[in-house]
């Protein structure tokens, strides 16, 4: 898998025409500037990199491209041709195919019929050929490497084979470029090698690939050139060998990396939470901590190291076989939310989609789910107050979007965090426990989600933090508990917190990746 | 990962081996367990009674589902596609006295020129559910219920207490629902070739596949570029025709037809289709399966007349069968579902 980038042909050599070329694309909505200037060129044969934060153009961009939207201005070129997409269909056939974060699939045809729907092959009597469908099938899933039965239905696929399935649609497509739009986002780290694989065996083929993505480590081990785009423009393009990633992250920010972890010291107070001896047969062992008022702790560890897990124990939604959760001096019962929330305690899970947010329901709505109560008099929810409140909150914490009404699934990563964070600050909790806080989040919010944290703990806020990533445990907590199979197996403080001492705690050995 | 990919593939390439496969291929039929409780639900029967399976029996049985398999093969249509046409027993009652007009009005008019005039009627009506669903953007249930009533008050205003009987009619046409050929009733054998037709259309053609991934995801169908409202408005008109044929034969089979004629109908033709394993949702099930539920709902009923169950109770048990019938097969598809996680998750 390791790819030596210089030994590669470079694009540059000669003036080849790109596959796909964007110039100078504008997209507006209403009084919305979603793309000012979307430009990007595409060779035949390499794996492009498209970065940019959230609200950069990025997807809207994509769009562009798939012919969902139709841009305002620009120039647009497939393989030297000028094009103007009205629809999804144009795009496609002019050898553009698009795979999206997590694909959509139709659940109840077979794998082959989701391939080919809409241009089955035919046989007798001029219908659809089943037996030659399926060995198309088989065919493409052979040359991809990958072992997919194309008679199963796609119902209860993994999201990694459904992009692999849109894939080999897109390579029965013929098609000249390929999109992937934030694929590896759902992906493990043997599905994403597969995904790379097959990319990389594409592009040696002559596809051109462009690749979106938040993830550095992917965007630099697979891609041969980066474009960077910013608010809606197009910043620069670089070969991949003669950049580093921060040069990438300062030019996607307009700022320092320095300024993304902005910690300040909060005065230390009373404890809030005590643990004791917490263990759950199989899961974690003897676990024993404290979070004070004010103070931001860490629960750093490699994935599988059992943090989750002990944070939803504590939090009680799951159950633990020994030891003691102390909160505010009290006792709490086991296995009870209700509880826990009652008390003081919030919970910002790692999947905010799925466990954090009701997507379909409006950012007011969202941001008053734990405290219905207070609004509600003689069992009618007050509708004035409520928005009053969520309003309250969005603002404090600066989240962006156009009206309280909105469904949260229309707002960016980051700004889903915020809400579920004024969720949360609306209770007035004690203590937060916070699970991956940035995960997904691109490096701008990042920062204002730091900024956030660092805020709540200013005021007395007793913060848990679940992270995997070194810079952010390192630059944010005040103290770091590391965990190893199930168990904490270093408590640091701030300053004796480095990567070192915190990766040696994390893995039996020094090295390796958090 | 490699011993994983290469179980993988010992299993996925050992479908070549014939015979095991076409076994696991009818065994895996959603329309299965509806055959093998309509072969128990008559053998039963017969067991207990023998005068069940005399050739007028048969005969009789054939009969009755005859209707109600056209109204199943053009609801599963909708059905398939996550829509529904709760207007078909007006529909159907509309097309039927229509049917006595036209013999009462040229007494002389060729018996295919009635089926045509019927069938095209009948697509019209449907075509207007067609086109209100599919432009006003509502869902089929509210509108179909709206026109439930309409076509409803259209036949009531239209007969008043009028009633055509089958002596108005010409002898030949009703000869369609006395006659045999090979001991099936001719307007059975219409309707078997009108099943084996939308059959092949559904798993052979294009336009019939895009239905089912239209009721599978009409987002996605959307985003594939297929034309939904195109296909959906057909589905809607092609059931209207088959509604009409369905009246056309109403006023051969049946003596009198009315104001009410087919009043109520909507509920066993959806009923037929889910027993005969069309999901509510969309996006699967098989014409054919909604036609073996329409004979299996019918012949309840006959077999528990010839059980001398009570009528009282009679309509309780065929609503017990429903219930029964979707339990079986969402308990079917969960199993077939979780399956699938598991042989994925061995693939991961």
């Amino acid at each position: 898998m390791q790819q030596t980038y210089s030994s590669r042909s470079g694009p540059s050599e000669g003036e080849p025409v790109p596959v796909l070329s964007l110039s100078h694309a504008a997209k507006t909505f209403g009084p919305v500037v979603a793309l000012a200037d979307g430009t990007i060129n595409i060779e035949a044969g390499e794996i492009h990199a498209l970065v940019g934060e959230n609200g950069a153009g990025k997807s809207t961009l994509v769009k562009i491209l798939a012919g969902l939207h139709h841009p305002d201005s620009g120039d647009f070129r497939v393989a030297g041709q000028s094009v103007q997409f009205r629809n999804v269909a144009e795009s496609k056939d002019a050898g553009i195919s698009v795979i999206y974060q997590e694909p959509t699939l139709f659940p109840d045809l077979s794998v082959a019929e989701n391939i080919f729907i809409g241009r089955q092959p035919k046989g007798r009597f001029g219908l659809i050929s089943k037996a030659t469908m399926v060995r198309e099938a088989h065919k493409l899933f052979e040359r991809l490497g990958v072992p997919i039965d194309p008679t199963r239905i796609a119902e209860g696929l993994s999201i990694a084979d459904q992009q692999i399935i849109e894939i080999a649609k897109a390579i029965s497509l013929d098609a000249k470029v390929l999109v992937m739009d934030e694929p590896t986002a759902a992906l493990s780290g043997v599905e994403v090698e597969r995904l790379f694989a097959v990319a990389r065996s594409l592009r040696d083929r002559g596809t051109g690939i462009l690749f979106i993505s938040h993830r550095f480590d992917e965007v630099f081990d697979l891609c041969d050139r980066i474009t960077v785009m910013r608010d809606g423009r197009y910043i620069s393009t670089h070969r991949t060998a003669d950049v580093t990633v921060e040069q990438i992250v300062r030019e996607m920010v307009g700022r320092d990396i320095g300024a993304l972890f902005p910690k300040t010291p909060a005065e230390i107070g009373d404890v809030v939470l005590k643990v004791d001896g917490l263990s759950r047969a199989g899961v974690f062992r003897d676990i024993n901590f404290e979070v004070r008022a004010g103070e931001i702790v860490a629960l750093a560890g490699l994935v599988g190291a059992g943090r989750t897990e002990v944070a939803r124990a504590v939090f009680g939604i799951d159950p633990y076989d020994a030891g003691a959760i102390t909160f505010d001096g009290r006792k709490l019962k086991p296995r009870d939310p209700q509880v826990a929330i009652t008390a003081g305690m919030g919970f910002v899970p790692e999947d905010r989609r799925k466990q954090g947010l009701v997507m379909d329901l409006s950012v007011a709505r969202n941001v008053t789910l734990t405290l219905r109560n207070k609004f509600t008099t003689a069992g009618l929810i007050n509708g004035a107050a409520e928005r009053r409140a969520a309003q309250d909150w969005s603002n404090r914490l600066q989240v962006k979007t156009g009206s309280q009404e909105h469904a949260v699934s229309t707002l960016s990563g980051g700004n889903q965090q915020k809400v579920v964070l004024a969720k949360w600050l609306a209770t007035d909790p004690r203590l937060l426990i916070i699970d991956e806080p940035t995960r997904g989040i691109d490096v701008g919010t990042k920062s204002e989600v730091h900024r956030l944290i660092s805020d709540l703990a200013g005021r007395g806020i007793a913060i848990l933090m679940i992270s995997s990533e070194l810079p952010e445990v390192l630059g944010m907590a005040d103290r770091v508990l590391v965990m190893r199979e199930g168990r904490i197996t270093a408590e640091l403080d701030r300053a004796d917190a480095n990567p070192e001492s915190v990766m040696h705690a994390a893995t039996s050995s020094a090295g390796g990746t958090l | 990962m490699s011993s994983a990919l290469d179980h993988k593939n010992a299993t996925t390439t050992a479908p070549a081996a014939g015979a095991r496969g076409a076994v696991a291929a009818v065994l895996r039929m959603r329309e299965l367990p509806v055959l093998i409780a309509l072969a128990l639900l008559v053998l039963v029967t017969y067991l207990i009674n023998p005068l069940f399976l005399t050739a007028q029996g048969v005969k009789d049985l054939l009969l009755n589902a005859t209707i109600i398999m056209i109204l199943a093969v053009g609801q599963t249509l909708l059905i398939i596609t996550r829509n529904i046409d709760l207007s078909v027993g007006s529909m159907l009652g509309l097309v039927a006295f229509g049917t006595g007009s036209i013999f009462a009005a040229v007494p002389d008019v060729p018996i295919l020129a009635v089926f045509a005039i019927g069938m095209v009627f009948g697509a019209l009506l449907g075509a207007i559910n067609g086109a209100l669903v599919t432009l006003a953007k509502v869902p089929a249930l509210v509108i179909t219920l709206g026109t439930l009533y309409v076509y409803r008050g259209l036949n009531n205003a239209w007969a008043g207490g009028k009633q055509f009987f089958a002596g108005d009619r010409p002898e030949e046409f009703g000869a369609l629902s006395v006659n045999t050929f090979l001991g099936f009733p001719v307007i059975t054998l219409l309707a078997i070739v009108v099943v084996i037709a939308v059959a092949i259309y559904m798993s052979g053609t294009r336009p019939g596949r895009d239905l089912y991934a239209i009721g599978s995801d009409p987002d996605a169908a959307t985003a594939f570029g297929i034309k939904v409202s195109k296909r959906v408005f057909l589905a809607f008109l092609a059931n209207g025709a088959l509604a009409g044929l369905a009246g056309v034969l109403y006023a051969s089979r049946f003596n009198s037809v009315g104001a009410t004629t087919g009043t109520g109908m909507e509920l066993t033709v959806v009923a037929a289709a889910v027993v005969g394993g069309v999901a509510i949702f969309g996006g699967s099930g098989s014409v054919t399966g909604a036609a073996l539920g329409a004979v299996l709902l019918t012949t309840i009923t006959s077999s528990l007349t010839a059980l001398r169950v009570d009528k009282f109770w009679q309509q309780a048990i065929v609503g017990v069968l429903i219930l029964t019938a979707i339990i079986i097969d969402r308990v079917a598809s969960l199993r077939t579902a979780k399956k699938l996680r598991i042989s994925e998750a061995r693939n991961v």
